[in-house]
């Protein structure tokens, strides 16, 4: 594989950039691999990453239904953290920040992380209260986490509403500083064209149409583009899951719904930092060319449609205005929707199924760009030895029989309903 | 938008109503042994069907009634509206 540096980019200059190698090959699909991972989005790319790098798993298929990099991380607000309160969550989550820090040199790809830091706002006593002991059980499992009152958080982001007498003023908030962005195209790509070049297939346009099962094992699954044998098959296909939970007759602790994001006109740089409401659900960062890239809530009802409906945006970006009345001056540029696998408790699954060697990646609600490299790392060690690692061993799938929830919002066991 | 015809006010916009989920799922009867598994079925799992959807809302801006609504998860389209005790055949 041709590396990226500065030297190769020189060199190919003199060739008008003709002569470039592919970043991935497009092979056609061979009759056997030892595993299928089907999805090519930014989990199933990793996990045959993982697979090779880490687990000498080198014949290894992801077969993907459109093209890689098409679906969640293709439609994504960029954001990466780990500032959650449940071991669970926040062990694997910093697991995750360790391997972002790394990408782009483990990868050769820049996948642009910037560590810029991430505000949560609270607006209210109880709410600071909140934060302390959130930021306290971050500080425990060695994730950074500051307690800002109001005075510093105006020092960072003056440019929030600080007035007095609105709905909800700012108290402080809870800020992770080493949380940040990256570019999410160059993720998938960077994943891509490294499994690629170990020998990983990547066969696009291919739907998953079947499973063969028998005596209780995966034999292989069929595909539009014909019959492929595998001993083990990864499902990582996000909002897609419950398609193919049907197709093994499953029913799974999922469903899926419609979550959409915007972006304004580029403007100069206002905004350092991710930032996000504490009285409702808005988030928002800048991004290099200067768009300001909000998001919110879910549509709210039960959707496979890639695109949303006006109402929802409207109720985000009046919670948005309200935080930061300046952003009413921008025009929206764009808009977009993806459809997320919202589990039943807001965290993941990633585990072993009923079936011998069928595993399970899904249930990432709102958080699935960030958890790439994480999930991507765990799915592949659950695959390539059988077995959960103890970074995942809460994300199981029959937590929700044996009431061992990871509920980190208290929200309850539907936590798109508000 | 959404426009959902409420089987008791006529034709009103989305924004009158709230959501209920999966209209199919049936609470298991009172005083009956059941099973862990029935138990997590009606709590946590969901068929979350791609195309025709049966699911409940709520006018909660309007009359305050829980109906049916039959639609379409991937083109949006809604067919029927049913009173929340109407059985759909």
């Amino acid at each position: 594989m041709q590396k990226y540096s500065i030297f190769n980019l020189v060199k190919n200059a003199f060739s008008n950039h003709e002569n470039w190698d592919l970043a991935w090959k497009d092979p056609t699909p061979k009759e056997e691999y030892d595993v299928v991972i089907i999805g090519g989005g930014g989990h199933g790319l990793a996990t045959a990453y993982y697979l090779a790098k880490e687990h000498n798993i080198t014949n290894v298929a992801i077969i993907e239904k459109g093209w890689i990099g098409g679906g969640n991380v293709g439609r994504n607000t960029t954001i990466i953290r780990s500032n959650y309160m449940h071991d669970e969550n926040g062990l694997f989550s910093e697991f995750g920040m360790d391997l972002w820090r790394k990408m782009s040199q483990d990868l050769n790809y820049n996948v642009m992380f910037s560590p810029r830091g991430i505000i949560n706002l609270a607006h209210s006593d109880a709410q600071m209260n909140a934060y302390a002991r959130r930021g306290n059980s971050m500080r425990l499992n060695g994730i950074d986490a500051v307690l800002l009152n109001r005075e510093q958080v105006k020092e960072i982001i003056p440019m929030a509403d600080f007035s007095e007498n609105v709905r909800f003023p700012i108290f402080g908030g809870l800020m992770q500083p080493s949380a940040g962005t990256a570019r999410h195209d160059a993720v998938a790509w960077g994943y891509a064209r490294q499994a690629d070049s170990m020998g990983v297939d990547i066969i696009q346009n291919c739907e998953v149409i079947g499973f063969d099962v028998s005596a209780g094992k995966i034999k292989g699954i069929r595909t539009s583009r014909g019959n492929i044998k595998a001993k083990k098959v990864g499902i990582c296909v996000a909002g897609s899951t419950n398609i193919l939970a049907e197709k093994l007759n499953m029913t799974l602790p999922i469903e899926t719904h419609l979550l959409q994001a915007c972006v304004s006109e580029p403007v100069k740089p206002v905004l350092d930092n991710v930032v996000t409401f504490g009285a409702g659900h808005f988030y928002v960062s800048q991004s290099d060319k200067g768009e300001m890239v909000m998001g919110g809530d879910l549509d709210g009802y039960n959707s496979y449609a890639q695109r949303g409906n006006l109402p929802t945006l409207q109720h985000v970006l009046t919670e948005g205005i309200a935080m930061m009345p300046f952003l009413s001056k921008l025009k929206m540029l764009r808009t977009w929707g993806g459809i997320m696998d919202m589990s039943m408790d807001g965290s993941p699954i990633i585990d072993k199924t009923h079936i011998e060697g069928l595993y399970l990646n899904c249930g990432w609600c709102y958080g699935g760009f960030k958890a790439t490299p994480a999930s991507g790392w765990t799915f592949a060690h659950t695959i390539a030895q059988d077995r959960v690692h103890e970074l995942n061993a809460g994300y199981s799938l029959n937590r929700f029989s044996t009431g061992h929830l990871i509920d980190e919002k208290g929200l309850g066991t539907k936590t798109w309903i508000s | 938008m959404l426009y959902i015809n409420c089987p008791h006010c006529g034709m009103r916009s989305q924004n009158e109503f709230s959501y209920g989920g999966d209209a199919s799922v049936k609470r298991p009867e009172l005083n009956t042994e059941i099973s862990d598994k029935e138990w997590d079925d009606f709590v946590y799992n969901r068929k979350s069907l791609r195309g025709k959807h049966l699911e409940l809302w709520q006018h909660i801006s309007g009359c305050r009634q829980w109906i049916k609504v039959e639609r379409d998860t991937a083109t949006h389209e809604i067919f029927r509206t049913f009173k929340a005790d109407e059985e759909v055949a």
